[in-house]
């Protein structure tokens, strides 16, 4: 067989018509996703080899019409035009008929060689629609293949066909239908003046140009206007025409087109499709009844939300666990085989706690974005959108906005990284950004763990009732927020909601993980990457420069100091003889933690060593097992804990000193001076300096702020009851820090996406609107809190 | 007895057939792609739990538009319904 060269077809059709089902159906797994170029539309595409030859399928975005009034729209038309695909494959829900054939008209119109893929005749035939598919591909003058594309039925012919057709190499032949005497005569004139025209590019049919400057289509006419005699020409045709029409019809040219649009598809389907019954209630709209009903509806929209949040943080908690257990594993390692120092603190600290720390959350990302890409594939989604436009609306944003306020933790634990994307669905700009600003107020995954902290310390009675309360706090912050964006910077009109709701179908099972991988993978490769570098830099931060020689000389003397106390107890002199052998003890006990915790060591291997007897004791006072009560060792045993604490507590001071010189810690205590207002001393600034790279580092980084050491027999304190004693603390300060975290600077990963999807500007404008609104949000709470004295 | 209203002034699970969209641009445009245009029957379906938007039925399918975009659509129902 010969190497022909590969077919390319674009995929087109109405939202809702299968055509993602029918893309993964032909391509299956092996798909690229990329940008189309300068916006942020998904261009998809995959290959597929049919009978020796290979066909290339690009999915073009989801579309109703070929005007040029939104970004899917103008893909698709400089798709078609610039790379000149073999053919479009228009898929049509065969239910839907006649608005979906309201785009394949439009192909027709550009003339590029078109086949109908009729899918869902099975939903269609169900419903009592009965499609004579000779007749249809006879009257609208295209091959039409009737397909089931959830059950691959049909694609084997669909593929056979597209082979057939391209072997034709058809060229463009743009069939425009009639429009009534007035306009036809003007696309006649105009195709006439355009052709004269010798500048313009052979690629556009003159004749679809011309039928576009009579529908008033922006970028054609600014195509036209290259040529500035011809657009004059051009205009005065269309207005002369545009006068007569609203003269005798009242209506414009536009709106003419369109109705002859539908007049022809309707003399087509009136002799093609065949109804059985009377249309009537279908199954979808008994659901709505219900599901949207005025009193029930919000109700279960409530409980939806519920379950997908108990679904996720149940289903996602143990592979979180076990992650966070691998990357502890991973660290533990890592202590064996490197010496501490600056290299083993840069792996530990710096690249696996921030990468570790993001990518733990991802099992919890992939069940929260499986859960949403249910809903959305299920139909569910546009009927929370539709039942909460009324209240998006008067808060300046789009039904559709909840959407992406829910993907980024508007049932906590979303990301606002997949948050800022789902703002793609939003199709007014103004509305767009709006709702990428106040995505980031949102209770995502990362801020959890600081507010569980947090209730840990001070709220522990009502852990529930806070969490519902942080999670109202942040819904009204980030409405609040868009109102006052849409009232100021971003002032303008509403776009209209005119949508579809989709009828319910049962998602598949694919089509779901597809999607949800997809947006999850966008998480992991956004995280991977940029939050490697910020994690190294964050480290750097707070490691240099590193604690003096006076200082380090300090430490070491009060650590000799414990040594010796220890050492000249009458219970340790019995055990140990001198410092030497009481650092061998602690080596061991070490080893030995290590050993029960992760096995990475075996127990077995440590019995010859001295002193194991000794270990194995210890270990049993500390965990309660005293099965060598008779040995005599459990006294020196608890002595060696006690000593072991000491030690901690001295570490912990030691690295919290270190930090306090660092170039955080002079940050974070430079800072005093504001954060004093809202309460928070310099510790909390630099696990908040921290959170800017990832929020998930917050509570790690206030851990080494408020000196918590490790003695290998265990943590010394927890975090929560360090808090509880401090006295800067108290539930006011812990209230206001959370207010803290939930709303200043969006983490880098987010300020990142911001910036891919709209501007620099406004990526700036987010990390100091946030900022500025968390002080004062925490400003006016904690002042307020004070005089109230509620900060005793 | 016909007469022409507003789509906006109907009421849940009335019928009507499409008489004139009054609005042009972007929404003029939006409602024609959604397959509302004159002569398309209608019903309506329901309205969102705060009255706004407004669900049709047009064509076998459902579409949803808010208040002051359905005061655009002129409609033809029978009175005496």
């Amino acid at each position: 067989m010969t190497k022909e060269k590969p077919i390319t077809i674009a995929l087109s059709g109405n939202p809702n018509s299968g055509k993602s089902t029918l893309f993964n159906a032909v391509t299956g797994a092996r798909q690229h996703i990329a940008n189309y170029p300068g916006v942020t539309v998904e261009k998809k595409s995959g290959k597929v080899v049919h009978k020796g030859r290979e066909i290339m399928v690009v999915d073009l975005p989801g579309t109703y019409s070929l005007t040029a009034y939104s970004l899917e729209e103008i893909v698709t038309r400089d798709f078609l035009i610039n790379e000149r695909p073999d053919l479009v494959v228009d898929i049509l829900d065969a239910s839907n008929l006649e608005r979906n054939l309201y785009l394949a008209v439009q192909f027709k119109e550009m003339g590029i060689p078109l086949i109908i893929a009729l899918n869902m005749i099975d939903m269609a035939e169900s419903r009592g629609i009965a499609v004579d598919y000779e007749t249809l591909s006879l009257l609208f003058g295209a091959p039409v293949v009737p397909m089931v594309a959830r059950s691959k039925k049909g694609i084997t012919e669909l593929l056979d066909k597209v082979i057939e057709v391209a072997s034709e190499g058809q060229e463009w032949m743009p069939k425009l239908i009639s429009y009534g005497i007035d306009i036809d005569q003007g696309i006649e004139k105009i195709e006439d003046l355009i052709i004269q025209e010798g500048i313009y590019d052979k690629e556009y049919p003159a004749k679809w140009l011309a039928l576009k400057c009579l529908e008033g289509d922006e970028e054609v006419w600014k195509y036209i206007e290259r040529s500035h005699e011809t657009s004059q020409n051009v205009r005065s045709v269309c207005s002369k025409i545009s006068r007569h029409i609203m003269r005798t019809l009242e209506e414009e040219p536009e709106g003419i087109i369109a109705d002859h649009r539908y007049g022809y598809i309707t003399g087509i389907t009136k002799k093609s499709v065949g109804r059985m019954i009377e249309s009537r209630l279908n199954f979808s709209d008994r659901i709505d009844r219900v599901l949207t009903n005025r009193l029930i509806g919000p109700i279960i929209m409530m409980a939806i939300l519920y379950i997908i949040y108990e679904f996720t943080f149940r289903a996602g908690d143990a592979p979180v666990a076990w992650l966070e257990s691998l990357f502890d594993w991973l660290k533990d390692i890592l202590s064996l085989v490197l010496p501490e120092g600056y290299l083993h603190s840069l792996i530990a600290s710096g690249i696996i706690d921030g990468v570790g720390g993001v990518l733990s959350f991802v099992p919890l990302i992939m069940f929260m974005f499986f859960a949403i890409a249910i809903m959305e594939d299920s139909g569910y989604m546009a009927r929370v959108a539709y039942m909460l436009d009324r209240v998006m609306r008067w808060f300046g944003l789009h039904g559709n906005s909840v959407i992406a306020l829910i993907v980024s933790g508007g049932i906590s634990g979303g990301c606002a990284v997949p948050g800022v994307m789902a703002t793609r669905t939003l199709r007014g700009p103004k509305e767009r950004t709006a709702t990428l600003l106040v995505v980031p107020f949102m209770n995502c995954g990362a801020k959890l763990p600081v507010y569980a902290m947090i209730i840990a310390a001070f709220f522990a009675k009502h852990e529930a009732r806070m969490m519902f309360i942080f999670t109202l706090l942040s819904w009204s912050f980030a409405l609040f927020a868009a109102k006052i964006i849409r009232s100021t910077v971003l002032r303008g009109p509403k776009t209209p909601f005119v949508m579809e709701l989709p009828p319910y179908r049962a998602p598949t099972l694919k089509g779901t993980l597809i999607h949800a991988w997809e947006r999850t993978w966008q998480y992991i490769k956004k995280a991977g990457t940029v939050i490697l570098g910020v994690s190294v830099v964050l480290w750097a931060m707070m490691t240099f420069p590193g604690p003096d020689q006076s200082e380090t000389a300090f430490y070491q003397g009060k650590r000799e100091g414990i040594n010796a106390s220890f050492l000249s107890l009458p219970e340790a002199g019995k055990v140990l003889g001198d410092e030497q052998e009481l650092m061998e003890l602690n080596t061991l006990v070490d080893e030995y933690g290590l050993a029960v915790k992760s096995g990475i060591k075996d127990v077995e291997d440590l019995k010859g060593r001295p002193f194991f007897p000794v270990v194995r004791s210890i270990f049993d006072i500390r965990d309660g097992t005293d099965r060598v009560a008779g040995t005599g060792y459990s006294r020196f045993a608890s002595s060696y804990i006690n000593y072991r604490k000491r030690l901690a507590i001295l570490e912990g001071e030691e690295k919290a000193a270190a930090l306090r010189g660092t170039i955080a810690g002079r940050i974070g205590r430079s800072l005093e001076v504001l954060s004093r207002g809202i309460g928070l001393d310099y510790r909390t600034n630099i696990a908040l300096i921290g959170g800017i790279a990832a929020k998930e580092v917050i509570v790690s980084t206030l851990g080494t702020a408020y000196s918590l050491g490790e003695t290998g027999l265990g943590e010394s304190r927890s975090l929560p009851e360090r808090l509880r004693h401090d006295p800067n603390w108290n539930p006011l300060v812990a209230f206001t820090m959370v207010l803290f975290t939930m709303l200043y600077v969006p983490c880098f990963i987010t300020v990142i996406s911001i910036w891919r999807e709209s501007s620099w500007m406004w990526a700036g404008f987010s990390m100091a609107f946030n900022l500025i609104v968390a002080y004062l949000i925490a400003f006016i709470v904690y002042q307020a809190g004070s005089l109230l004295g509620l900060g005793l | 007895m016909k007469k022409i209203i507003k789509m906006r002034e109907m009421s849940v699970n009335q019928r009507g057939v499409i008489r004139k969209i009054t609005t042009t641009g972007e929404m003029g445009r939006r409602m024609r792609e959604m397959g509302l245009v004159s002569g398309t029957d209608i019903i309506i379906q329901g309205r969102a739990p705060l009255r706004d938007p407004v669900a049709v039925k047009a064509r076998d399918y459902t579409i949803t538009l808010r208040n002051n975009e359905a005061d655009h659509i002129l409609v033809e129902v029978d009175d005496s319904e």
